[in-house]
Parts: C-alpha cells; structure tokens; sequence
C-alpha cells in the first residue's frame, strides 16, 4: 500500500498541473453548491497511488458529490479538482476511461442479462478481449452462472456483485465505491472488502465512500470525515488516534497478576485498574516500550500486553462529540 | 465524437426495446391496425358494395376532391375511385402519424428512465460524451418508428394493390409522391420530434411527465405533418421535396439544440 495521503487546510482557488509524485485524486477546496445547498464545502484532499482512502460521513455528507467530482460526472462551483492530473471536467472521457464507478444504487437494465450489462460497459469503455474479460469478470465475483439471466430477477448481493464485475471490467487504475456493501449480507461484504484489498495490492487507488464504520476497520490507509459537505477530520486512522484519544489503554497479563500492580506507580501510567487483568491507560501511547521495559525491570513475568487502538467507529463518534462541542 | 461508442448507446437501448415486449407489442399493434386491418376492412368494404344509393353517395365524395387530383383518380365506378382516392390521398397521414407515435413513446422514455432507474449515473462516469450518447438515443428512437413506417408502408403497399389493384388495371401503388413522402419527408419529420422529446426527456423529473410534455409539443406538430402529408399527395413533386427540405432544416436545428440539452448531471438527476 501507498503512503499516507496527506491534507491542506488552506483551500486554493486553483491548482498546477499535475507534479510528477502527486497524488491520484488532488481535491484543493472543492465546493458544490445547488442553489443554497452546499453538497461539498472547500474539500481539500489528495489521494496518492495505491491507497485506500475511506470517505465517513452519514447520509448527506457529500461523499457521493465527492465521487462525482473526481470523475467529472460533475464540475465543481468552486475549486479545482484534478485526477490522474487531469481537470475531469475539461478531460472527462480520458479520466473516466481510467475510473470504475460504483454507485450507491448499482445502476444496472434489469431487463438486461447479466452478460449484456457487462457487455455494454465493456464496449462502451472498448476494451479489448470482450467475452473472455467477461468471464473472468464474473467468475472473480462469483456470477458465472447468472450471466444469463435478466438482471430484474437478481438478488441484492447479485446486483451488487455484477455492478463490482462491471465496474473493474476493463481493469481501472482508480477504483471509487459509494456505500458499495450497502444492503448486502455478511459474504457479499466481505468479497467487496477483500476486492478492495486485492485492487490495493495491485497498486490501484480506491476511494471508498461508506458510513459503516465496521468496513472501513483495517482497511483505509486514510480516513475522511465528512459532514454537511465539509470536511471535520482527515488522516491516516493511525494518526486520527493520536489526535483524538490522547492516552492509549493496554491490556496486561502476567504470571502472577498482583505482580502487576507496580505498574500503578509508574508516572506516566493515568489510570490503572486490575481484577484478572490489568488495563492501564498511558499518557502517550509512545511510552509503551517504556511500560514493558519497567515492569520486566521490577521482575514482572509478562504473557500478554495488548495495547487496545479505538475503532473507527469511536473515532467517528469522537470526531462528532468534539464538532458538537466546539458548535 | 465516437460512432462505435454512438452505436453501442443505441444498440442497447434497442436490445432493452426488443426485451420489453410488453411495451413494443401495442405498439406494433397500433401499427398494424393502421397499415393493415383499417385498409383491408375500408377497400375491401368499398369496392365490394353492391347498394347503388351508396355507390352514387361515395361518388359524390370523390367529386368534393380538387379537380387535379379527380384527373388522376382511376376506376370505372364511383366506388373503385373512392377507394382509388382514398388509398393514395386520404391513407397519407398515416405514413406520418403512426411511426411519429412509435418514436415518440419511445424517446419519451429513454433518458428520463435513465434517471429514473438511476442507470443514468453509470453513463455520467462512462467515457461516453454527452453528444455520444444524445445521438445514441436519437437513433434508438429514431430506428423503430421508421422500421415501422418502412414494413407498414410495404404491407399498405399490398393491400391496396391486392384488393383495389385488380379493380384500376392493376398494382398502382406506391406512386411517386408517396415515394418522396415515405423517403424524403418522414425521416426529418421523425428526427425532428424525436430530438424535441429527446430535450424534453432531459429535463424533466419522471416519465409520466415526458410524455404529458411529449405528448403536448408533439401534438401540433402531427398535425401539421398530417395536414402537409395530405397536401403533399395532392400537389407537384417540388411541393413534397420543399417541405422535406424545410423539415430536414428544422430537424437540423433540434439535433443541435437537443445535444446541448444532455448533460451529466441530468444524467444523475440533477439539474433542471
């Protein structure tokens, strides 16, 4: 996976043509407005290559204007907006043509086959090899046998599969989901999840936009999150941690559990408290070392130190009750 | 712009056309009813009638004609030149009206559908230009109703020539105007309503509310396409030849306006 992308706060009125290194997806205070609405506030953002970056926010965040932004489906009010260094407004089919969209309702003609909306995407991107990517397409989500069948008689996890199929049919460098595992049960989750990983391996670039926060768990390399169009917090989820949750707890075991309890006194310990374990919080999480140093130094027999990172989820909801604070 | 990508629009939304029978069937009906079932009923019944009051009533019909168009009438009774006249002059509008109302119910649904089954956002992220996929759907839209104009027109051909023919000396149909009409007339006729409901398509909020605006705009239009088919028939052949000419104008001038009409964020439903 690529390095973590990184944001601005500054919002520029306008951006240089695409640096060599720069990021994938360059967002500089990208603003949407229909009529007094405003779907995306000054959104500055920059996707490298080979990232997964997760897009968090409740409905009616802006994480889909976002997505259409990027692929020129929509020109900003303000703002620039670059993809693949290109202006998607200016340069839409050859940025689309790199781009694979899925939308959040999976925008497939049910009175179609399975195959025929492959097709269809597939010569309208005119790729080549059409049938045998087809297959390959449908067997790698698992809708080989349903390539004959209308579309109107899908399932939701079927639909939401071949939406995928069709999506990364002609191989895209930039791979943008919008809420993709939305409605579907735990298996078709989890080959959407693990289609993103792949692609990610791959060294292609995904944008996921999505409010379940349980997905995005150990899967982004950089958190958005986004409310009322702008943005609240952005990071690796690495980084949103030491932001937002200053003292790391861990969790400790021993051979002789009393034997924790010296851990008590040591000064950069906050909070510690035992029954069985012992769960101790530090006052930075940089001290751990420190912690498993001193207590094999006061003949502490450790089994288990398990320093505990906060989900996305708390970290979502964290992200909230400081906006709600600071409203 | 892109032809094969053009074509790929259009051969889809026509693949999505031959799926839904439950569409195109009454269509299809419509059309043989006007074509086939009416004519064969009205010659078989004129030129069958045995009553002399009402032979001498169809009669008086023909005498109301212009006179250029009674010289041109053939058959030796009144009934057989009634039918003579009805075949070519009077059956004109329906060379008109009937595949306007195929295009027509066709075009009306094609991008507002796209909205409204929310296909419309893959085709805002596709390499697909506007332009591509405007005309794309013109075509589909455009191809049917003049499939129907040209197979209704052959099987007109047939029936009057089947039952009126052996009545006047033989087959007669099509005559030379009617030629100009169905080849030169009715394409820019079709382009032109098509690309008006094309528009239309593109910036309304539902189907319902396509074809209510359809059916508003398209309605004069047909009748001034059945009032210039009539007269049509009826006059010089530069007559037909110059309303062709004004029709591929004007059908010109919708394409061009019809194209700016698409844009992506129609496309997602947003945007008036």
């Amino acid at each position: 996976m690529g390095t973590a992308p990184n944001t601005t706060a500054a919002a520029a009125a306008t951006m240089p043509a695409a640096a060599p290194g720069a990021g994938v997806v360059e967002l500089v205070g990208a603003t949407k407005r229909f009529g007094d609405v405003v779907a995306l506030s000054e959104l500055t953002l920059s996707i490298p290559a080979g990232t997964i970056a997760m897009l968090l926010g409740p409905n009616g965040a802006g994480k889909t204007t976002a997505v259409r932004v990027v692929t020129g489906a929509m020109p900003p009010t303000a703002g620039a907006v670059r993809t693949f260094g290109l202006d998607p407004t200016a340069d839409g089919e050859d940025v689309r043509r790199r781009c694979g969209v899925v939308p959040a309702r999976p925008a497939l003609y049910d009175r179609l086959t399975g195959a025929d909306n492959l097709r269809y995407a597939a010569q309208l991107w005119e790729v080549d090899a059409v049938e045998a990517r087809i297959t390959r397409a449908a067997e790698r989500f698992g809708i080989a046998d349903a390539l004959a069948l209308r579309v109107g008689g899908y399932s939701t996890g079927m639909r939401a599969r071949l939406a995928l199929a069709r999506a990364t049919l002609h191989d895209p460098e930039l791979l943008l989901l919008d809420e993709p595992t939305a409605g579907l049960d735990p298996e078709s989750s989890r080959a959407v999840l693990d289609l993103i990983r792949g692609m990610a391996d791959d060294g292609r670039t995904v944008l996921m936009c999505t409010h379940l926060l349980l997905e995005a768990e150990g899967l982004a390399d950089y958190v958005m999150v986004l409310d009322h169009g702008r943005t609240m917090i952005a990071g690796s989820p690495h980084d949103l941690t030491r932001r937002l949750f200053t003292g790391t707890t861990v969790t400790l075991d021993a051979e002789v559990p009393g034997s924790l309890d010296v851990a008590a006194s040591l000064p950069y310990i906050t909070h510690y408290q035992r029954e069985w374990t012992a769960v101790v919080t530090l006052d930075d999480p940089d001290r751990l070392p420190d912690l498993v140093a001193d207590l094999v130094a006061r003949g502490v027999r450790l089994t288990r130190v398990e320093p505990r990172t906060p989900t996305l989820e708390e970290l979502y909801f964290a992200v909230r009750a400081k906006d709600a604070d600071a409203g | 712009m892109n032809w094969n990508r053009t074509w790929v629009v259009a051969r889809t939304d026509l693949l999505q056309l031959w799926r839904s029978r439950d569409f195109w069937i009454p269509l299809v009906a419509i059309a043989g009813l006007f074509f086939v079932a009416l004519p064969v009923l009205l010659f078989t019944s004129l030129t069958t009638i045995s009553d002399q009051g009402l032979v001498q009533q169809i009669g008086d019909l023909v005498d109301t004609l212009p006179a250029s168009i009674q010289q041109q009438v053939q058959g030796d009774s009144p009934n057989v030149q009634a039918a003579y006249a009805m075949a070519v002059y009077l059956f004109a509008p329906l060379a008109i009206i009937v595949p306007l109302t195929v295009s027509s119910a066709i075009g009306s649904h094609t991008i507002v559908g796209e909205r409204e089954r929310g296909s419309g956002e893959f085709l805002a992220h596709s390499p697909a230009s506007e332009r591509e996929i405007f005309v794309g759907k013109l075509i589909a839209a455009l191809l049917p109703g003049y499939a129907v104009e040209l197979v209704g027109f052959a099987l007109y051909s047939l029936v009057v020539n089947l039952i009126v023919g052996p009545k006047v000396g033989g087959w007669f149909f099509p005559t030379a105007n009617w030629w100009v009409l169905v080849l030169w007339v009715v394409p820019p006729f079709l382009a032109l309503v098509v690309a008006l409901i094309l528009r239309i398509s593109a910036r309304v909020s539902s189907a319902a509310a396509a074809q209510q605006s359809s059916a508003l705009i398209t309605l004069p239009l047909v009748i001034s396409a059945y009032g210039m088919a009539s007269a049509s028939l009826s006059r010089a052949g530069w007559f037909i030849a110059g309303v062709g000419l004004l029709a591929w104008f004007a059908a010109a001038l919708a394409l061009w306006r019809g194209i700016r009409s698409v844009r992506r964020e129609r496309l997602l439903g947003l945007g008036g």
